[in-house]
């Protein structure tokens, strides 16, 4: 199991908004904060994130859905992110991801069972120059090939 | 403002410092095309159907949101301009379900029309999407059919700026974009309140009413059933435009002669209820001020405000009125008075009621919203179902005779007429509070001070040694405002706050007939069609107060007793309850 905050329990929630409340654009930085806390951010968290806030729902939602590092939906411990961006596709990332997938018995975006692992595939991660270049939660891996993937899964 | 000199298309011309090229060429009549531009409400340069070239500009500028300076060279037709705006389109309609034959929008579409206006016979682009999009048709209001979207955002920015709402907003992004409520909810159950501006500011056929002619025409057609209609104050200044009659033209006359030819069995008007509305409303209010109740008190007519009211201010509902809206005092009357002065069985009588409103669909189907057990109105169709049933039938709008509506129940004074305008039922209270209160008649009962489309408006009303302290207000962000001082006891000296749901009331409340964002630029429908009722009410009708409406005095003398007696208050009158803002749980 994974240590987020259960979402029963908002009051990390409504430190995580007092604490920014006020200053211009100050969703962002509640919503990834909240995500970090809950480890994603369904409905309930979001609701009180826009009353507290004075903004309509579909303001937060429409947030929430345009940025891809935010989630709906509950994700393993350790979210592998696998950089699908032009200089790491050229470089086989697509066989990365294929690889981790197997490895771990997952689709793309999904979550094992256990909740341990979720893989998704990224935009740019912004390191290119270690082509083909994945991250664990805030692990870097670079210079993939397929077969170092066993290896890295067993670290976690 | 000072004023500066730019050229368009080589003609010189003189306009105010920092107006839009598109405002500019409006003033010359250059017409550039739109179709995200709102006035006021969403500008936005995000269609890019108004681009223009302006020399020493590299790109092309978005005319609706590029400021006009000293100097400037403007070309709105240029080959460049043409091929761009083209492009532009075709991309647009590559997208969109484009089935205009039978789309309720064909003819008056921003999109069918700007098509037309750039001479696009040819979609050069191939369709991208996929045809997965649902329609959402739970609310018994508003449909919304994403795969006529054109993401323009001024369903957005009407709901959130102007509605002070947000129940639509965009989701997702790239190709996947959606404009919705948040997390795919219908839209019944969104913060939404049915109101229905979206749909009269969708430039296309996304978002519609929940079109129930249907059930009208079966109706009409079943034998056992007695069929009565009657249309709303704002009905008679609306629906002419719906034939091509100019904005704001006064049509009672041929409404009723309309309503009859489609085959009712008697055509009545909601106004009669409105004058119901006033003696009973009038009377709770008296009560409340003479006696101690809870103030100031607020209207219950528009069911939009009712049910924001109901999400948003719960702990403010003693405020409102026990009154139920004319609608469904009309059809509670109907159902038993009607009923049983003419033999007819309660179960057998079916009240089609024709709104300027899609809220108005959602009240007639409230659980609150019952007299004997049965539903008050078994159908509410906006104005723009009734123009469409009038087409159907193979009726001449426009040279029909001028009727009357059937007495009694069709009977009706200024006062009830000019509640289809914001201030009307505020003027329509005043003039028979004033009188009932002093014992005489008033010498003036013009108040020039509730009328016009500021958002909120106050006046003190003198009668005799009382002063009534009031406010009105139309449109969600107003109302917000409003509610939102008296929750803080600001308004603690007032009596009498009429609110609204659409910016300048039922005259443009989202069931009328659709006028396009160009013509926005230079009328105010609201103020266009509020005169036409106005008109009626000081130059045509033989009554302006609805207690000196014979009609009513005859319902009380025969059947209700006094206003709020207790025979009123079992049918004309209910309650509220609060109601969340998201209905995820369902």
């Amino acid at each position: 199991m994974d240590d987020f905050v259960s979402i029963d329990n908002l009051t990390p929630l409504k430190e995580i908004i007092a604490k920014h409340k006020g200053a211009p654009g100050c969703a962002m930085p509640i919503l990834q904060e909240a995500q970090e806390v809950y480890g994603y951010l369904p409905i309930e968290l979001q609701k009180t994130i826009a009353e507290e806030l004075g903004v309509s729902l579909s303001e937060i939602f429409g947030i929430v859905t345009f940025y891809t590092q935010f989630t709906l939906v509950r994700k393993g411990k350790y979210r592998v992110g696998i950089c699908l961006g032009t200089a790491c596709y050229v470089r086989g990332a697509q066989n990365i991801v294929d690889r981790f997938c197997r490895e771990l018995n997952v689709e793309v975006g999904g979550t094992t069972p256990d909740m341990k692992f979720t893989v998704d595939a990224t935009r740019c991660l912004g390191a290119c120059g270690l082509a083909p270049v994945m991250m664990i939660n805030e692990d870097v891996y670079g210079a993939l090939t397929p077969d170092m993937a066993p290896d890295i899964i067993a670290k976690y | 403002m000072s004023n500066i000199n730019i050229k368009i298309n080589g003609q010189e011309v003189s306009v105010p410092a920092g107006i839009s090229i598109l405002e500019a060429a409006k003033s010359i009549n250059v017409h550039i095309p739109t179709l995200c531009y709102l006035k006021d409400v969403n500008v936005i340069g995000a269609c890019r159907m108004c681009l223009c070239e302006v020399t020493g500009q590299r790109a092309l500028v978005a005319a609706c949101v590029f400021p006009c300076s000293e100097g400037m060279e403007i070309f709105t037709n240029s080959p460049k301009v043409r091929e761009a705006r083209k492009v532009t389109l075709e991309l647009i309609l590559s997208n969109h379900n484009r089935e205009c034959t039978t789309c309720e929008r064909s003819g008056v579409c921003e999109l069918q029309q700007t098509a037309e206006d750039l001479n696009v016979r040819d979609i050069r682009f191939p369709a991208m999407q996929e045809e997965k999009y649902v329609i959402d048709d739970v609310s018994p209001s508003v449909v919304r059919d994403p795969s006529k979207c054109i993401l323009c955002n001024r369903c957005v920015s009407v709901c959130k700026d102007v509605q002070g709402l947000g129940a639509l907003g965009a989701t997702q992004r790239g190709f996947s974009k959606e404009i919705a409520p948040a997390f795919g909810l219908p839209l019944a159950d969104s913060n939404c309140i049915n109101c229905g501006q979206c749909i009269i500011n969708c430039p296309v056929g996304a978002l519609k009413e929940k079109d129930d002619t249907e059930k009208v025409w079966a109706a009409i057609a079943d034998p056992n059933k007695h069929v009565v209609v009657h249309a709303a104050p704002s009905v008679r200044a609306g629906l002419g435009e719906a034939f091509g009659l100019e904005r704001g033209s006064l049509v009672s006359g041929k409404l009723a002669a309309a309503l009859r030819r489609l085959g009712f069995d008697k055509v009545f008007d909601t106004n009669f209820a409105a004058d119901l509305t006033i003696m009973e409303e009038g009377t709770e209010l008296i009560g409340r001020v003479t006696e101690g109740g809870k103030l100031p008190m607020i209207t219950s007519c528009s069911p939009g405000w009712i049910k924001y009211c109901e999400m948003y201010y719960p702990d403010l509902l003693a405020h409102l009125s026990s009154c139920k809206s004319p609608q469904e005092m009309m059809g509670a009357v109907l159902k038993t008075h009607y009923a049983e002065s003419n033999g007819i069985d309660i179960n057998d009588i079916f009240v089609v009621s024709v709104m300027p409103c899609t809220a108005k669909k959602y009240e007639v189907q409230r659980p609150e919203m019952k007299v004997k057990g049965v539903q008050e109105t078994d159908v509410s169709i906006t104005v723009r179902e009734l123009a469409r049933m009038i087409n159907e039938a193979g009726i001449d709008f426009n040279t029909l005779p001028d009727e009357n509506f059937d007495e009694y129940y069709g009977d009706y004074t200024g006062a009830g007429t000019i509640f289809g305008a914001t201030g009307g039922v505020m003027e329509a209270a005043a003039r028979t509070a004033v009188e009932v209160i002093t014992g005489k008649e008033a010498e003036n009962i013009d108040y020039e001070a509730v009328r016009g489309v500021e958002g909120v408006k106050s006046a003190a009303i003198k009668a005799g040694d009382l002063t009534l302290n009031v406010m009105v207000a139309h449109g969600g962000s107003n109302i917000r405002t409003v509610m939102d001082k008296l929750r803080a006891g600001e308004l603690n000296d007032y009596h009498f706050i009429e609110l609204m749901a659409c910016p300048g009331g039922c005259v443009n409340g989202g069931g009328q007939p659709i006028v396009n964002a160009q013509e926005k630029m230079t009328h105010d429908i609201r103020v266009e069609r509020a005169k036409a009722l106005y008109h009626e009410d000081a130059d045509v009708l033989k009554f302006r107060k609805s207690h000196e409406n014979p009609s009513v005095q005859k319902l009380y003398k025969e059947y209700l007793g006094e206003p709020n007696s207790h025979k009123a208050h079992e049918i004309l009158h209910t309650k509220y309850e609060q109601k969340p803002q998201i209905d995820y749980k369902k």
